[in-house]
């Protein structure tokens, strides 16, 4: 069965940065399932929240995250994570 | 003191030590041309092509390691620089392409000449730029040569519209600092140890060196590593040149066009010792059965690249010449003469075979009877096709940074204006320019270029008048259904060369070749030098895409083909 993975990943706080992550997985025809993104306390920062199956090519592509100019930190969340249980509601009807 | 946007972004790019930089104007860059003309530091060289001045640009940065810029208007200058800029990103060559776009309330609208550059350059360049303000500029262009040169190298795009580069701002007090390169990252002593411990276990090792040993100028330490512990050593096509060809110990290039005994002896190595390379699909052949049976050292500075293809046992993520230096003391001296045999007994049994060498009108005769008679700093730069992979094969090189070709994205067009970008760099040396037919004409509109700089290009026309490497492989694997790489018509490009103002001969129609190329060589100044040759001759050996690299094929060129194709 396949299972979710949730990446957290830091960003520069700019035009173009979500356009810079997700193109790294359209390349790879692979399916960004849920998607948040907010500022952080510190505004010039944000924070992007994807949601992807679980797939061998992950460690490869969150190490080419890592490389992304305005990538800043990128960490793995094995499971389902909280944040996406927490809005589901908005997406229930 | 007041400056616009384009007055700003000239004094970075002169603070940044830029001299020399290809073009073209439009609409949309005007404002950034007209404070070019201006400027007392930096020349302008008029391409006439954006592909052109992306790939002039490129020679510049590949023969000297330091970026290099070249300016395009918005619109269809933009769409022209992509595949120049494209090439620069799979070859990571640190090259700065400047674009001019429609002023910012235009933006959106579907303005003239209006394209989404930001969305264009997103997944070809290392990173890239768009600035909304003038004083935006004070912090992009110096960010931009930083990233440009950093770990590993890259291309930058930025894109200025029209009203940043006229917005006057006040400027007080110092200009920003220049961009250089980031410290690289620390190296884990650990497993230098632990790479170290592996090499000197090794009793078949093998070096594999690619396109960062280049980038790194770790030839120095490479050449001490392949000599103390007396390892056969390999280099894929980008990384040619770190150890001069003729040296002992070199096998020359690996992977689909590789001499059977390379391929061979890799296939039989214990330890494979890869540094900066990336396991390429040419280089590696079917991956499962590359090196089957060798432990693996990787060394890179590209994190991503480790395990990426092939699982390393050791992967060390580094500046390679600092991992080098660091490993270098922990290795042992020594020697395996029962491998070092092997190998003789390999090259022996599997020789590369290049026929009519002595033959200056044939395919491998033209390389390398144009390497004998060439004297003092020599650049080679190549198109796409046979001609390239014979390059390759058949060139002697001595250092690194002689050797211009496009290996990741292997783009036809290449050849020309690369040279013309490496001759602006090195205005002493020879720079020749291997091409096919093919090829050239991707690029052609450059001759007049060359001749405008009196550019020291000499361009030998491996002329076939086909897409050669296509027809063989239709030859090949297709059951020789020759189809649409044939041109129906010839071009005299003798006299297409004359027409742009450069001198040209035609090998086919002298009754000396040899003493006329001898004589066109010496001559300073471009020439073109045609030599019509037939398509029947194959580059091989060659691998099957996607076969195994033991599964090479190698056709046994005869005599009478030969002459058949030549006449
Ligand atoms: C821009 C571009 N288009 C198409 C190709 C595919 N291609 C690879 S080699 C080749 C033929 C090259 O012919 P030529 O330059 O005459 O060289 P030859 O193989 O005859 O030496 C083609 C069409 C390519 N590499 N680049």
């Amino acid at each position: 069965m396949n299972t979710n993975t949730v990446l957290e990943i830091t960003v520069n706080n700019h035009p173009g940065v979500i356009m810079h992550v997700t193109s790294l997985f359209a390349r790879r025809v692979f399916n960004v399932d849920g998607i948040l993104c907010m500022p952080t306390l510190d505004v010039s920062r944000s924070r992007i929240w994807l949601r992807v199956k679980e797939d061998e090519r992950l460690e490869q592509m969150a190490r080419q995250l890592e490389k992304l100019e305005d990538v800043l930190m990128v960490r793995r969340h094995e499971a389902s994570h909280e944040v996406f249980e927490r809005i589901e509601e908005f997406f229930a009807a | 003191m007041k400056y616009t946007g384009a007055e700003i972004l000239i004094k970075l790019l002169e603070r940044q030590g830029i001299r020399q930089m290809a073009g073209i104007p439009g609409g949309a860059n005007l404002p950034m041309y007209d404070a070019l003309s201006r400027s007392d530091k930096i020349r302008h060289i008029l391409a006439r092509h954006e592909q052109g001045a992306g790939f002039i640009a490129q020679g510049q940065a590949r023969v000297t390691g330091k970026p290099a810029v070249f300016f395009a208007t918005s619109g269809p200058g933009v769409t022209n620089a992509v595949t120049a800029v494209a090439d620069a990103k799979l070859d990571s060559i640190p090259i700065i392409c400047v674009s001019g776009q429609v002023p910012q309330e235009m933006i959106g609208t579907d303005a003239f000449q209006e394209i989404d550059t930001y969305g264009l350059g997103v997944p070809i360049t290392k990173h890239n730029f768009f600035a909304r303000s003038a004083r935006e500029l004070l912090e992009i262009v110096p960010n931009a040569f930083r990233i440009a040169q950093s770990g590993r190298p890259g291309p930058v795009w930025i894109d200025i519209p029209k009203d940043v580069q006229n917005e006057l701002i006040h400027i007080e007090g110092d200009w920003p600092e220049i961009g250089l390169p980031e410290p690289p990252p620390a190296i884990d002593l650990n497993s230098i140890q632990e790479a170290a411990t592996m090499i000197n276990e090794a009793r078949r090792p093998v070096v594999y060196i690619g396109g960062g040993a280049i980038h790194s100028e770790a030839s120095d330490e490479i050449f001490e590593l392949i000599e103390k512990i007396e390892s056969p050593t390999v280099m894929t096509l980008m990384g040619l040149g770190t150890i001069r060809s003729d040296h002992p110990l070199s096998l020359g290039m690996l992977g689909m066009h590789a001499a059977r005994f390379t391929n061979h002896a890799l296939e039989e190595c214990d330890t494979l010792i890869a540094l900066g390379a990336r396991f390429d699909d040419r280089a590696t052949g079917k991956v499962a059965q590359f090196c089957p049976d060798a432990k693996i050292v990787h060394i890179d500075i590209d994190a991503s690249e480790l395990n990426k293809i092939k699982n390393a046992h050791v992967g060390i993520i580094a500046d390679l010449k600092q991992a080098l230096q660091e490993l270098l003391p922990n290795i042992e001296r020594g020697s395996n003469p029962d491998w070092l045999e092997r190998i003789q007994i390999l090259k022996r049994e599997y020789p590369l075979d290049m026929p009519f060498a002595d033959d200056p009108m044939s395919p491998y005769g033209s390389i390398i009877q144009t390497a004998r008679m060439l004297e003092g700093e020599t650049i080679i730069t190549t198109d796409v096709g046979q001609h390239q992979m014979r390059v390759a094969q058949a060139f002697p090189f001595e250092k690194p940074r002689q050797w211009l070709t496009s290996g990741g994205l292997g783009t036809m067009g290449f050849g020309l204006p690369s040279a013309i970008g490496a001759a602006l760099e090195k205005p002493g040396a020879t720079v020749i320019c291997f091409s096919g037919d093919g090829s050239l004409l991707m690029n052609i509109q450059e001759l007049v270029t060359a001749v405008e700089e009196n550019a020291n290009v000499k361009i030998i026309l491996s002329n076939n008048n086909s897409l050669g490497l296509v027809h063989q492989q239709q030859e090949l694997f297709y059951r020789k259904r020759i189809y649409a790489c044939k041109y129906e018509r010839q071009v005299d490009f003798s006299i297409i060369a004359r027409g742009f103002g450069m001198q040209a001969c035609d090998l086919g129609d002298c009754i000396d070749p040899m003493t006329t190329l001898a004589k066109v060589l010496a001559k300073p100044g471009p020439a073109l030098i045609n030599i019509p040759q037939g398509v029947e001759h194959h580059v091989f050996p060659m691998v099957p895409p996607g076969a195994a690299n033991r599964e090479m094929l190698c056709g046994e060129l005869k005599g009478s083909d030969y002459a058949e194709a030549t006449t």
